[in-house]
């Protein structure tokens, strides 16, 4: 080849862009559908658990939740971003923390709020602070709260409605069995009870890379060192350690809120301080709050958190003195 | 025992496969050189030839403006043509000395002397006089790094044998073709130095080369260390932290905590100006890319243009799209081809658009990698929003000048944003800031 052939060839062409010249195969919306496919383990479970009718609920807040996304980014004259997966993540999640039974219409109001205000509210995908989908959910609560505490009973136990293990414990004194309660044959919101199928996909989350192992583990082991701490105190009155870690929405929210990017800490100590935060916000609750049950405002209030921690935890710089 | 390494870090692709098998190659001049006369950090090189000069293989070109300045040697015996102006490959526009090649090449080297006769005065002044720049990446005068200021302590030498960046496969070929000299030229600058140890890191995804140093290295305090392959383990703070477990604080150099960092291709440099008397005319590079058509590793006289080599490599593929200078993480993309090869240059690269992977960006996600990746423990993504925002204070607070601007943050940031780009930007202006209150 003739070096003006190369030149003039070149030359017309050649990107001109500063160094890294590569980037590995991450992207926001891998990163979207890669949580998304982890969510469907526990799905499955809600369905099989609660009867198939409940899809009506998963798909009604996610339609809902991608419908918002896209007008509002339509009425603030911004791209339309489906493709991201975000808001349908976001109407996924949702769904999953809501009872079994629950009203469509509610359902999709939840949506709305979770996408509208929690997170374009904030400045859209990125900005906000607090959980959208526990936003959503909030609201819900104080909107709806008899809906949102009833709770249909599991396909495999012999009764319309039952409590859900927390809520047995704090008003009726009963506790369940950890058996039914690690494999998700319990009352509760859709996907959180089943404690396997949530670890299958948060597993996977975590040898994928996308969530970082600290927050769940601080998590996990705040709520075993809180947990006995109440215990130990009278062991007659206070569920186990371990109750606390089946029971209720802890490990959706461990493996699957509280490790939500957008509105948790960026540092590695940061991390720590934000799991351990929840977890004894949520004993607290349980064990001392008029509440059988506290995840949601337990993430809610240390997403509050996160920028404060995010200053106070920053790295010292390689090299610098202490 | 634990391979050593620093913490943070990536392990990106490595595309060394396609030229880790092939033997350094020289390649003959073509029938035009442009030789640079800046080819090292500090002030350019004064002319001593003009239109019409006649030139040997080493002859003087130019000599050094100031203390941080290299003298620079005629690649090619020849007749220079004109002193013309050029752009460089990192886009600058600057003076360089054009030959033409004659039929007959002769050498005009320096008189060869004995390593261990020599007096360390004449040893670095050899290595002053051949003009032997830093092959790491930014190409200090090696002489001024050989003598460092008396109140420092300086205790060990530090061969810089990572080569983490993807693709550049050069040091390992020197490694395994010249082995005895990159020892030859260690305990040289060891003598320079007047130190007795000296540690060689090579990641471990080089065993042979390993192997290989560790047989002929015998006693004299060289110790070859394997290191856990990660990027940007290269960058000369990682390395010393790798090595010997000793932090350079920001704005501080390696000899602030006794050591000095030389690359492979710097040792062997050294060798050839004592043990043959040649001076830095050739650069050792790779050419590599999914966009070349014959990847190769060769020696090429300095002033080559790059579409020469392109062409010695059978030319380009249909699918390329980038033209680097330089490693894939912090080489420079090229808008033309005539720029001319220097002494440091380690690599050109010729990339197609399925290794750049490139996507739309999003929002930061505050996913956290940049965080934890960052091997210098900085905020890349707060920094580049700052850097975006003008807000060059807060970024001067936040240590951005400390970056070295190894791209880590940009590779993996799920969002494509261009953080170590608007961070590189950012760390102009605090710098530009600094120089304007002093």
């Amino acid at each position: 080849m003739a070096n003006e052939l190369l030149e003039t060839q070149t030359m017309t062409r050649l990107e001109l862009t500063t160094s890294p010249h590569l980037h590995n195969n991450w992207s926001t919306s891998r990163a979207m559908w890669l949580v998304s496919a982890a969510l469907l383990p526990c799905t499955a479970a809600a369905l099989i658990i609660f009867g198939w009718e409940q899809i009506g609920i998963l798909l009604a807040s996610i339609v809902s939740a991608a419908a918002t996304e896209a007008v509002i980014q339509k009425l603030r004259r911004l791209p339309v971003t489906l493709d991201d997966g975000s808001a349908v993540l976001t109407g996924w999640l949702l769904a999953l923390t809501l009872p079994p039974g629950f009203s469509l219409v509610s359902t999709a109001i939840g949506a709305i709020v979770a996408v509208g205000i929690g997170k374009h509210v904030f400045g859209g995908l990125g900005y906000n602070i607090f959980n959208p989908a526990l936003v959503g959910r909030a609201f819900l609560q104080a909107a709806f709260p008899v809906a949102m505490t009833t709770w249909k009973s599991p396909n495999f136990v012999d009764t319309i409605t039952s409590a859900t293990p927390l809520g047995g414990l704090k008003f009726d004194a009963t506790a369940s069995a950890l058996g039914p309660m690690f494999l998700g044959n319990t009352g509760g919101s859709l996907g959180e009870t089943s404690a396997l199928a949530l670890l299958i996909g948060g597993v996977f989350l975590i040898a994928v890379g996308i969530v970082n192992w600290r927050i769940p583990v601080a998590m996990g082991s705040g709520v075993l060192i809180f947990g006995t701490a109440v215990w130990l105190m009278d062991t007659q009155v206070y569920p186990s350690p371990v109750y606390h870690l089946l029971g209720g929405g802890f490990l959706l929210g461990a493996l699957f809120m509280a490790t939500d990017w957008v509105s948790s800490p960026v540092t590695g100590r940061g991390m720590w301080i934000f799991g351990l935060g929840i977890a004894l916000v949520v004993v607290v609750i349980r064990v001392f709050g008029g509440l059988p049950e506290g995840m949601m405002y337990a993430i809610l209030i240390m997403n509050a958190f996160v920028p404060m921690i995010d200053r106070y935890t920053r790295p010292k710089v390689f090299g610098a003195a202490a | 025992m634990r391979t050593k390494t620093f913490s943070g870090g990536i392990h990106p692709p490595e595309f060394k496969e396609l030229t880790e098998h092939l033997p350094l190659e020289v390649m003959p001049p073509t029938k035009q050189v442009a030789v640079p006369l800046s080819q090292s950090l500090g002030k350019p090189a004064k002319a001593l030839v003009k239109k019409g000069s006649e030139v040997r293989t080493g002859t003087l070109l130019a000599e050094p403006d100031g203390f941080i300045s290299a003298p620079i040697h005629s690649p090619v015996t020849g007749k220079v043509v004109s002193i013309a102006r050029e752009v460089s490959c990192n886009g600058y526009l600057q003076d360089v000395v054009v030959i033409q090649p004659a039929a007959d090449q002769e050498t005009d080297f320096f008189p060869p002397l004995d390593p261990r006769a020599a007096t360390t005065a004449q040893l670095l002044e050899r290595v002053q006089a051949a003009g032997i720049v830093g092959q790491g990446g930014a190409a200090f005068p090696t002489f001024v790094k050989l003598s460092p200021p008396k109140e420092k302590n300086v205790d060990s030498l530090v061969i810089n044998a990572c080569e983490c960046e993807p693709y550049l496969t050069r040091d390992y070929r020197l490694m395994l073709e010249r082995a005895a000299d990159l020892l030859e030229g260690a305990r040289i600058i060891m003598r320079i130095l007047g130190v007795q140890k000296c540690l060689i890191g090579v990641e471990d995804n080089k065993p042979d080369a390993i192997h290989k140093l560790r047989e002929i290295a015998g006693t004299g305090g060289i110790e070859i260390v394997p290191l856990k392959t990660k990027y940007p383990q290269g960058g000369e703070k990682m390395l010393i932290k790798a090595l010997l477990d000793r932090e350079v604080p920001p704005g501080k150099l390696p000899l602030d905590v006794g050591t000095i960092v030389q690359n492979v291709g710097t040792a062997i440099a050294v060798h050839d100006a004592v043990v043959t008397g040649e001076p830095a005319i050739t650069a050792v590079l790779t050419v590599s890319g999914k966009g070349i058509r014959n990847p190769r590793n060769l020696v090429v006289p300095i002033g080559t243009a790059v579409r020469d080599v392109i062409e010695f490599c059978g030319g380009i593929h249909d699918n390329a799209v980038r033209i680097v200078v330089g490693g894939p993480m912090m080489g420079a993309s090229q808008h033309t081809t005539k720029t001319p090869v220097v002494k440091a240059t380690s690599g050109i690269l010729v990339l197609t658009e399925e290794e750049i992977n490139k996507a739309a960006e999003t929002a930061c996600l505050k996913c956290g990698r940049c965080v934890s990746l960052c091997a210098l423990n900085l905020l890349p993504g707060r920094l580049a929003r700052l850097s975006r925002l003008g807000r060059f204070e807060e970024a001067e607070r936040l240590s951005i000048t400390a970056c070295m601007e190894c791209g880590t943050c940009a590779y993996e940031c799920p969002a494509h944003i261009p953080l170590v780009q608007w961070i590189r930007l950012g760390k102009q202006a605090v710098l530009r800031m600094q120089r304007a209150r002093n």
